[in-house]
C-alpha cells in the first residue's frame, strides 16, 4: 500500500488538527505528492481565490515511496496557489522532513484558514497541535530551527520553516527544511507566512511498513540502486561535481543567460563553476566545497556543503557565517552570478546562505536583482531607490540586496516583488525575464530551443524542472537532439512533462531520471503500492496531472496567451556562440504542442482529452 | 596551428603543465581532427563523453572526420549532468 492512508487537516481559524482518511480512489488516479495534492487543492479551493487570503490552502504532501528504502525516497512537495504567478504551485524538496512526516503516519498535511497570531505546527506521530510562535516570528529560518530543537529538547526533530522574507511579503519566499533544502519556487513560503504559520516541526517513529510486497520491493529497489551506481552520471558525475558542473557546459554551448539575458555567454563562468568550487582559495588554501551531501535514502548525493572565505567582505566580522552550510547548486550560481554579472564565488555563496537563512528562492531573487541592475544601468532606477550603486557585476550590490530582501528593508521591498512587478512598477515590463510572473532559470531558450517551449507551457510559470529537455538537447540523455532546432521539440517536451509528473508524484527525486526510466521506477511503485503500476500507467498519470494543473490555471484566469516568452527571447537574436543570430522559435513549436496534447488551438484541453484522462 | 583545448571536471588533469584551471592553448598539426586531439591528450572515448567544437556538439561518429581550423576551441567533459 505504501500510503499511510491518513491525512492531517489543520484548521488555523479554530486551531484544530483532525485526522481523516486518504481518498483511495484519487490515490489510484494521482499516486501521491504533486498529483494527489493538486487533486485535493483543485477540489477544495476556488481557483480565483486570493493566494494570500485565508481561502487559499497549503498542502505538505509525501509520495508513496517517501520514507521507504527506495533511493532518493525522501521527497515531499508543498502545493498551493502561488502569489507570484496566480497559477497552481508545487515546489519539491528533499532533505529529511518528508520521510519524517511519513514516518509519523501522515501522507499529507492540509492547512486551511489563517491563525490570529503566529503559530507553529508540532507533529509527534499521531499527536498534532498548533503552538504559539510569537517568540520566533520575526526571526530567520536558522534561528527558528535552533529554537524549536531547544524548545522540544529533541535533536532529531525535523523542521520546515519560513524566514523573515516571507513575513515581509516577498513574493518568492521558500519553505526551507533541514536548514538548507528548499521547496523553493513560486512563493509557497509567502503563502505559509500569510497564514501566520511559522514552522512545521515533525518527529515520526512509526516506520513505513505497509509495503504491498516487501520482498519484491527490496529486489526492485536494489536493482534500481545498481542502475544508479553503475551510471557514470548518477554514480560519479553528480556526487563529485554536483549540478554546478553545468556552468561551463551551458556557457560553452552559448545558452547561459547573462546580465538579465542580454547575452548568452558569461566571461566569468569558470570563476563561479563547479570546478572553481574545488580549487583551493589563495587566502586560506581551502576550497569553497567542503563535501557533498545526500537527502534521505539517496544514493546519488548531489548536494553541496560549502564555506565562504573568512576574509571576504560579505562575512567580515560575522563569525556566524564562517561555518559550512548549503552551497551553490547550478541554478543558484547562475541566478546570483551569471545573470547579475557577478563572478565572485564567495559573494554568491554568501548570498545563497542568506537565501537559505531567510527563505528566498535564489532563482527568482537573482533574476530580480538582474532586472533591477538593467533598470539601474538604463537610468530608470537611481541610487535614490537602490540606496547604493546597482551596476551589473557588483558583488556589493548582490550581497546587500540579499540582506535587504531577507529582512524587507529599504530597496528589499521592491526586490521582493519579483522581476515582473518590479519592471512593471518602473515602466519597463519588457525587461522582466519571466513567464506567467515567474523568473526563468539557467538555460537560454535561444541556445536550447526546447527550453523555450518548456518555460512557456510550464503550469507553474517558467521552470526547468517541469520538462528538463536539457538532458536530451545538451547531455544526450536518453538520446541526443540538436539544441538549435525546434523540430521534434513539442513531442520531446510533452514526453518529459508527462514522465516528470509521474516522478514528482512518487516520492522520488527527478535527478534519478538521468539514469532511470519509468521502466526502473514502475517496478518499485508496483511492489510498494496497491494496484498495478506499469510505465504506461505512470505516463498516463503524468499526463492527467498535467491536464489537471492546466484546468486549474484556466479556471484561475490564465489562458493560452500566457504561454509565451519575454520579447527579448523572441526578438533579440543571440549575439555570440552557436546560437548566434537565433531567437527562440516558440511560434513553430506551440501549435504542434497543443495538438499533441489534445488541446484546442487556444490551448484548452478538448472534452475528448479530458474524458480520455478521466478528468 | 593553435587551438584552445578546454578540459572540464575530472579531465583537467590531462591538460599540459602550466595550463589554467580548465584550458590551454595547444599546438596541433594542420588539419588535425577532433579525435586526433583527444588521442594526443589521452582522452578515452569513455572519458570524452561530451565534446564540443566552438560550442557545437560533436558526436562520437564524427570525431575523426571533423577537421579543426586554427583558433578553434575544443571542449571535453566526462559524463555529467545537472538540473
Ligand atoms: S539526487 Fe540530490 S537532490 Fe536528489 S535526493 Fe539525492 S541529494 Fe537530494
Amino acid at each position: 500500500m505504501a500510503w499511510t492512508g491518513k491525512i492531517l487537516r489543520v484548521n488555523l481559524n479554530d486551531k484544530t488538527c483532525k485526522e481523516e482518511p486518504l481518498n483511495r480512489e484519487w490515490a489510484q488516479q494521482y499516486l501521491g505528492q504533486r498529483g494527489l495534492a493538486t487533486k485535493y487543492l483543485v477540489e477544495e479551493i476556488d481557483p480565483k481565490a486570493d493566494p494570500l487570503g485565508p481561502d487559499n490552502k497549503l498542502i505538505f504532501a509525501t509520495g508513496p515511496l517517501t520514507g521507504t528504502m527506495a533511493s532518493t525516497g525522501g521527497r515531499y512537495s508543498v502545493i498551493t496557489k502561488s502569489p507570484l504567478t496566480n497559477c497552481v504551485a508545487c515546489s519539491n524538496s528533499g532533505g529529511f522532513i518528508g520521510q519524517e512526516l511519513k514516518n509519523a503516519g501522515w501522507d499529507m498535511v492540509i492547512v486551511e484558514g489563517k491563525a490570529d497570531g503566529p503559530v507553529y505546527l508540532y507533529i509527534e506521530n499521531e499527536k498534532a497541535e498548533l503552538l504559539p510562535a510569537d517568540d520566533i516570528w520575526g526571526t530567520s529560518v536558522w534561528h527558528t530551527d535552533e529554537w524549536l530543537h531547544k524548545r522540544h529538547q529533541d535533536p532529531l526533530l525535523r523542521i520546515a520553516a519560513v524566514g523573515r522574507s516571507a513575513e515581509q511579503g516577498c513574493l518568492y519566499s521558500a519553505v526551507i527544511n533541514d536548514l538548507h533544502r528548499a521547496a523553493g519556487r513560486s512563493g509557497v513560503g509567502t503563502v505559509m507566512a500569510s497564514k501566520n504559520l511559522k514552522a512545521m516541526a515533525v518527529r515520526g517513529t512509526l516506520g513505513v511498513g505497509n509495503i504491498k510486497d516487501p520482498k519484491r520491493f527490496m529486489q526492485a529497489v536494489n536493482a534500481a540502486k545498481k542502475v544508479l551506481a553503475d551510471n557514470a552520471v548518477t554514480g560519479q558525475g553528480l556526487p563529485t561535481y554536483g549540478t554546478q558542473v553545468l556552468m561551463n557546459v551551458i556557457n560553452e554551448i552559448g545558452a547561459l543567460p547573462t546580465r538579465n539575458a542580454r547575452e548568452v555567454q558569461f566571461e566569468g563562468a569558470n570563476e563561479i563553476s563547479g570546478e572553481a568550487m574545488h580549487e583551493p582559495r589563495p587566502t586560506d588554501g581551502k576550497p569553497n566545497l567542503v563535501t557533498n551531501a545526500g537527502c534521505f535514502a539517496c544514493t546519488i548525493a548531489c548536494g553541496r556543503i560549502s564555506t565562504v572565505d573568512k576574509g571576504h567582505f560579505s562575512v567580515k566580522n560575522k563569525p556566524e557565517y564562517w561555518g559550512a552550510s548549503g552551497g551553490l547548486e547550478y541554478e543558484a550560481a547562475w541566478a546570483l552570478g551569471s545573470d547579475t554579472g557577478v563572478d565572485d564565488l564567495d559573494a554568491l555563496t554568501y548570498a545563497n546562505f542568506i537565501c537559505n537563512e531567510d527563505g528566498m528562492d535564489p532563482i527568482s531573487f537573482g533574476a530580480t536583482v538582474a532586472a533591477a541592475m538593467e533598470l539601474y544601468g538604463r537610468g530608470v532606477l537611481t541610487t535614490e531607490q537602490t540606496g547604493i550603486p546597482f551596476d551589473f557585476g557588483s558583488a556589493e550590490a548582490l550581497v546587500k540586496a540579499a540582506e535587504w530582501v531577507a529582512t524587507g528593508e529599504g530597496f528589499g521591498k521592491d526586490l521582493g516583488l519579483g522581476s515582473k512587478r518590479l519592471c512593471e512598477k518602473y515602466g519597463h515590463p519588457e525587461l522582466s525575464m519571466t513567464v506567467k510572473g515567474q523568473e526563468f532559470p539557467a538555460y537560454d531558450p535561444r541556445g536550447i530551443q526546447g527550453m523555450g517551449l518548456t518555460y512557456a507551457t510550464s503550469n507553474r510559470g517558467a521552470c526547468h524542472l517541469r520538462s528538463y529537455t536539457v538532458a536530451s538537447e545538451v547531455l544526450g540523455i536518453p538520446e541526443k537532439t540538436d539544441p538549435l532546432t525546434a523540430e521534434g521539440k513539442p513531442a520531446l517536451v510533452k514526453a518529459f512533462q508527462d514522465a516528470t509528473g509521474a516522478v514528482d508524484s512518487s516520492g522520488l527525486c527527478v535527478f534519478t531520471t538521468f539514469a532511470w526510466t519509468l521502466e526502473d521506477i514502475a517496478p518499485q511503485i508496483d511492489a510498494a503500492c496497491e494496484g498495478e503500476w506499469t510505465p504506461e500507467r505512470l505516463l498516463e498519470l503524468g499526463e492527467r496531472v498535467w491536464n489537471l494543473e492546466r484546468q486549474f490555471n484556466l479556471a484561475a484566469g490564465i489562458t493560452g496567451a500566457d504561454d509565451t516568452l519575454p520579447k527579448r527571447l523572441l526578438e533579440e537574436p543571440a549575439a555570440t556562440g552557436p546560437a548566434k543570430g537565433l531567437v527562440n522559435k516558440l511560434d513553430e513549436m506551440l501549435p504542434e504542442y497543443y495538438q499533441l496534447r489534445g488541446w484546442t488551438p487556444d490551448g484548452v484541453p478538448t472534452p475528448e482529452t479530458l474524458q480520455r484522462l478521466g478528468l | 596551428m593553435r587551438i584552445t583545448l578546454k578540459l572540464f571536471a575530472s579531465l583537467a588533469e590531462h591538460l599540459p603543465p602550466g595550463a589554467g584551471r580548465n584550458e590551454a592553448e595547444v599546438e596541433v598539426p594542420d588539419g588535425a581532427s577532433v579525435q586526433d586531439v583527444l588521442d594526443r591528450f589521452n582522452l578515452s572515448q569513455e572519458q570524452a563523453h561530451l565534446v564540443t567544437r566552438n560550442g557545437v556538439f560533436v558526436p562520437c561518429s564524427l570525431r575523426s572526420e571533423e577537421r579543426l581550423d586554427s583558433g578553434d576551441a575544443v571542449a571535453v567533459w566526462p559524463p555529467v549532468a545537472g538540473g
